[in-house]
């Protein structure tokens, strides 16, 4: 199934690819694969141009939310794509790189020496592709898992798609939650390491679906997820874990009074990394999986595209690891950091 | 770096964030609580069934060397009780023997005295009879003797011949 979903990702590309025409084909496929990473205002599929000339865009518009000196409603459609400037309550604002600013009524942007707008940025609550998307993953998750649940009111045993899911679950409990967390508090974090493990991945294999979702290669999607570990992990912090952080046991005073800063930028840097690597490990995924496809049209001869196509299968499939691995890592990371917080002193 | 930070949205990460909050809380209310909760029982119970097995498995081999051990002294009993009833048979067989052997004994001892007394009676009143008789026979041929005067007076001519002054 996923592998027939990325042929046809590689079909949407091409026909996208050809529309470009003879302008600069490789800052087209550049421009192409930065504005495919990005989020956006509305839902597109994809967008071709028609024989009249016109660049039509396959999707639905999302509600644009802002606060500027009060609540702003309004539907992205209004920017058509960032072609035009929408007015709401008296007040412009304009597309800019994927990001909304103030205008006048013309849509002028100014800018600063080093070429970046100077315009005012309102307050961006916008309802955007991605936070659609994580909603729509939301939401299928709480049915696959809630009716999951109910089965087992009726039998002991797992029913249906339950049957595959339940080993990963016991995987998790049994192979990242036990060993790392410890037998007597790993009950505690089971709910958001099963839950950070399923979202990941599951956002993780669409975003390697054609229809264009990157949900995890946003830094602010693995900011918050990295965010909720370090809450996780300090709050629940005991008293040997803040022993170890500002007080190490065991070694000189001089030593401990070194360590206890480094201990303490650890503890943010463990986050941090979890952060980056979510965020990397998919940016990169994409970027090369696209680049790859890429080459087809940079080529145009025979040799180029299978080989494009090849490699693009390849790392298709590498990428399919790689979804399920990063959220593994994500999890196992996050259940060692727990881990560590409530381990019992032992010396 | 900069990039990043020029990247980074935040209202993506407020919806992320709440979006994500609420939906560990949801599953873990609606989902995972539920979910662990059976396969824990149901490890629970799988443990529990193993350890009856193993449990019944023991009684059973108990029970065996019980039946066993109850077998063996049953038939202990009935060969015990065999060889009683067998012994109380022969006292009663050798009881009742002795018992009818005296019995007999007193039966033929009270036969033989009743004969007795039956044949002394028997010859007591032959002899009565044969005195009777006689008597009868010593009349009847006295009184044919002493018909005619001569022969009584014969008579008492022997007989006074007989007697010797």
């Amino acid at each position: 199934m996923a592998l027939l979903l990325t042929v046809n990702a590689f079909a949407k590309e091409k026909q996208h690819g050809e529309e470009a025409g003879e302008k600069d084909l490789k800052t087209e496929i550049k421009e192409y694969i930065a504005h495919h990473l990005l989020d956006s205002y509305d839902f597109s599929l994809y967008s071709y141009t028609n024989d009249a000339g016109e660049h039509k865009y396959v999707g639905f518009p999302l509600p644009v939310i802002l606060w500027d000196g009060g609540l702003k409603v309004f539907s992205s459609s209004k920017f058509h794509h960032g072609e035009t400037v929408a007015e709401v309550g008296g007040n412009h604002y304009a597309l800019y790189h994927n990001k909304i600013y103030k205008t006048d009524a013309n849509g002028t942007i100014n800018y600063d020496a080093d070429h970046h707008p100077t315009n005012e940025k309102p307050l961006d609550f916008s309802f955007t592709k991605n936070v659609f998307f994580i909603l729509l993953v939301s939401i299928i998750m709480f049915l696959i898992f809630s009716r999951m649940a109910k089965n087992y009111k009726n039998s002991a045993m797992p029913t249906g798609f339950g049957r595959l899911l339940e080993p990963i679950i016991l995987y998790i409990r049994d192979d990242i939650a036990r060993p790392n967390i410890g037998e007597k508090h790993y009950r505690r974090f089971m709910g958001y390491l099963l839950t950070v493990f399923f979202f990941v991945w599951i956002v993780n294999l669409f975003g390697l679906t054609p229809l264009g979702v990157n949900v995890t290669n946003n830094i602010a999607v693995t900011l918050a997820l990295a965010l909720i570990t370090y809450f996780i992990t300090t709050f629940s912090g005991n008293k040997n874990y803040w022993g170890h952080i500002f007080w190490m046991p065991g070694v000189p005073t001089p030593m401990k009074i070194i360590l206890a800063p480094i201990e303490l930028l650890g503890t943010i840097i463990k986050p941090f990394s979890l952060m980056i690597r979510l965020y990397a490990n998919i940016t990169a995924g994409h970027i090369v999986l696209m680049s790859i496809i890429g080459l087809m049209f940079i080529f145009k001869n025979w040799i180029g595209s299978p080989l494009s196509f090849a490699l693009a299968f390849a790392l298709s499939l590498l990428e399919l690891l790689v979804a399920a691995l990063q959220a593994y890592i994500f999890t196992m990371l996050s259940a060692l950091y727990f881990g560590a917080a409530v381990e019992e002193g032992h010396h | 770096m900069e990039k990043l930070m020029n990247e980074f949205s935040f209202g993506l990460f407020f919806w992320m964030l709440t979006i994500f909050i609420l939906l560990v809380v949801l599953l873990k209310k609606f989902a995972w609580k539920p979910i662990l909760d059976a396969v824990n029982e149901r490890e629970e119970g799988i443990r529990k069934a193993m350890d009856a097995a193993e449990e019944a498995k023991k009684e059973m081999q108990n029970i065996s060397a019980d039946s066993e051990r109850l077998l063996k002294e049953a038939r202990e009993e009935r060969d015990a009780m065999l060889k009683e009833a067998r012994e109380i048979k022969d006292k009663i067989v050798a009881d009742a023997k002795e018992a009818a052997q005296l019995e007999g004994d007193k039966m033929i001892q009270q036969a033989q005295a009743t004969i007795e007394s039956e044949k002394k009676a028997a010859v007591a009143d032959i002899k009565n009879q044969v005195a009777s008789l006689s008597l009868d026979i010593a009349e009847k041929v006295l009184k044919e003797e002493l018909k005619d005067g001569a022969k009584q007076e014969k008579l008492v001519a022997d007989m006074l011949s007989d007697v010797t002054l």
